[in-house]
């Protein structure tokens, strides 16, 4: 699966990190880091992480 | 039970897609309709106080809707969204609904999700220059208005979350904004008196002026609002008026079965709406009773709640109509955020529970710097609220609550 957060949209808002931590992180910046191509058994964590992004700023595809 | 159950949603925003959504990741293969009073797909509301009110080209509201429209998982591409023709009646008993223009539609299984629709002041007046805001086409049409010229005279009626920010955002585009509040201080009732008055003075700073303690009594102009009279008597001039003096619930057409309606849709704690069967609700019109603090249903006006209670509803939906009804707790952490000019607000839990407010790190004199405060109920922590603080930090905060504690 690929994974792409649009950073011109993304306000840092975190809460993608707390739906996959495994995917999503907040750096000691405060700013959002991400893996791009997450294995597919993420998928649900992922969704949801886009799910509950308060700007929609996560883009999921097939890879 | 014919073995794929049609099950119809009615509402068409956050809520009903997110039942949508849930249904299809439960494993329910069968028909979903959902019924929307809204011309448009579900698109993002918070925006509409914020960025949009500001930023790029006023869009029409469909250009608009399109742009704030949420991501709709794969799995709903077959959700017949049926749109722009509210459900006006419902007999529960039958499963049926009717929309207002006249079709009616069965259902195996119901979602309730209509949520809010703004209060308007009752206090007769011009209609041109009032507004009110919820809606892309409300966000267009103050955003045509505020065109009219920089710098206009703008009184923001109402200091709640929408209030506080809708004055933020104006004020920031050069606007003399002036919030009139006729109960408390900004946000007090979440947010409590300390730090009310800490945000209060950090938005003044910026030039919004406040006047606390008085309504709108009286509005001035022919056609179009040239002022509002306080209840003091006092006249304040306004080019724009916005007035975000709280919502009233969609449950009209649920009128007739017998349910509690008296604020929002009461259901059990697992979201089914008590009194109906194969029904259940979600998002800000369900008045649910969360574990985590007590017993008392509440509805919940944040954003994340349509999403955590489409979960369990769906999930509860489901489980009903195949006679395996789920009886594990339901005890979502409400969360919410508010951009008001270089602050962001977070907050989990129910800071409006508290009856203690305790700064835990930072000053409330200096709010830039970080705030972290903890509101306590009975010496119970009920809620936590981080002013500008780095999102790294969100993670731990949240995971306070995430257990419930037993009810003392
Ligand atoms: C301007 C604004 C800013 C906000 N900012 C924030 C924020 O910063 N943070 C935060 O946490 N929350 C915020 N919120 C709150 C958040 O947007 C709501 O909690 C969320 O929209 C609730 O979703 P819902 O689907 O339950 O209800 P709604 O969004 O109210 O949707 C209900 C839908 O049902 C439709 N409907 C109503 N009656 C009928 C009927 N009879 N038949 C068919 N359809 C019907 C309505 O037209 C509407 O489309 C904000 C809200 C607004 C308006
Ligand atoms: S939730 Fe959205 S806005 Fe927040 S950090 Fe993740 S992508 Fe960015």
């Amino acid at each position: 699966m690929k994974v792409t957060v649009d950073m011109t949209m993304c306000q840092d808002h975190g809460q993608c990190a707390i739906a996959a931590p495994e995917v999503f992180r907040i750096n000691d910046e405060g700013h959002l880091e991400y893996d791009a191509e997450p294995g597919d058994d993420m998928l649900e964590y992922v969704e949801e992480a886009a799910d509950v992004c308060p700007v929609q700023a996560i883009l999921i595809a097939d890879s | 039970m014919t073995t794929t159950p049609h099950v119809v949603v009615v509402g068409g925003s956050l809520g009903a897609l997110r039942a949508a959504e849930q249904l299809r990741a439960g494993g329910h293969a069968g028909p979903i309709t959902v019924l929307g009073a809204e011309a448009h797909l579900p698109y993002n509301r918070p925006p509409l106080s914020k960025d949009v009110l500001a930023a790029g080209e006023p869009l029409a509201p469909a250009a608009l809707a399109d742009r704030l429209a949420f991501r709709r998982r794969a799995s709903t591409a077959d959700v017949d969204f049926r749109l722009g023709d509210p459900v006006v009646a419902s007999d529960l008993r039958a499963g049926v609904v009717w929309t207002g223009s006249g079709s009616a539609t069965s259902y195996d299984g119901l979602v309730v999700a209509t949520g809010l629709r703004p209060r308007h002041l009752d206090v007769s007046g011009p209609a041109l220059g009032r507004h009110v805001l919820r809606t892309v086409e409300d966000s267009h049409g103050l955003r045509a208005d505020l065109e009219r010229g920089p710098g206009l005279r703008v009184v923001v009626v109402g200091a709640g979350f929408i209030g506080c920010e809708s004055a933020a955002t104006l004020r920031k585009l050069g606007h003399e904004v002036t919030v009139v509040e006729p109960v408390g201080s900004p946000m007090e009732r979440v947010i409590g008196a300390a730090v009310s008055a800490a945000v209060q003075g950090h938005l003044e700073a910026a030039g919004i002026r406040f006047v606390l303690g008085t309504g709108i009594t009286g509005y001035l102009g022919e056609e179009r609002v040239e002022g509002v009279v306080l209840g003091t008597g006092r006249v304040l001039p306004a080019d724009v008026v916005v007035e975000a003096v709280g919502s009233l619930c969609n449950t009209e057409w649920l009128a007739g079965n017998g349910l509690d309606l008296s604020d929002g849709v009461l259901t059990d704690n697992r979201m089914r709406v008590v009194g109906a069967e194969r029904v259940v609700a979600v998002g800000d019109v369900a008045r649910f009773p969360n574990p985590l603090f007590d017993d008392v249903p509440r509805r919940v006006e944040h954003w994340s709640v349509p999403t955590d209670t489409a979960r369990c509803a769906a999930a509860t939906l489901l489980g009903d109509l195949a006679g395996m009804p789920p009886d594990d707790e339901f005890a979502p952490v409400p969360s919410f955020w508010s951009d008001q000019l270089d602050l962001r607000l977070q907050s989990f839990g129910s800071p409006a529970l508290a009856d203690e407010v305790v700064v835990e790190e930072g000053d409330l004199e200096h709010l830039l710097d970080g705030l972290l405060v903890t509101y306590h109920r009975q010496g119970r922590h009920v809620g936590t609220l981080a002013v500008n603080l780095s999102a790294a930090r969100q993670r731990g905060l949240r995971e306070q609550f995430s257990r419930p504690v037993p009810v003392a």
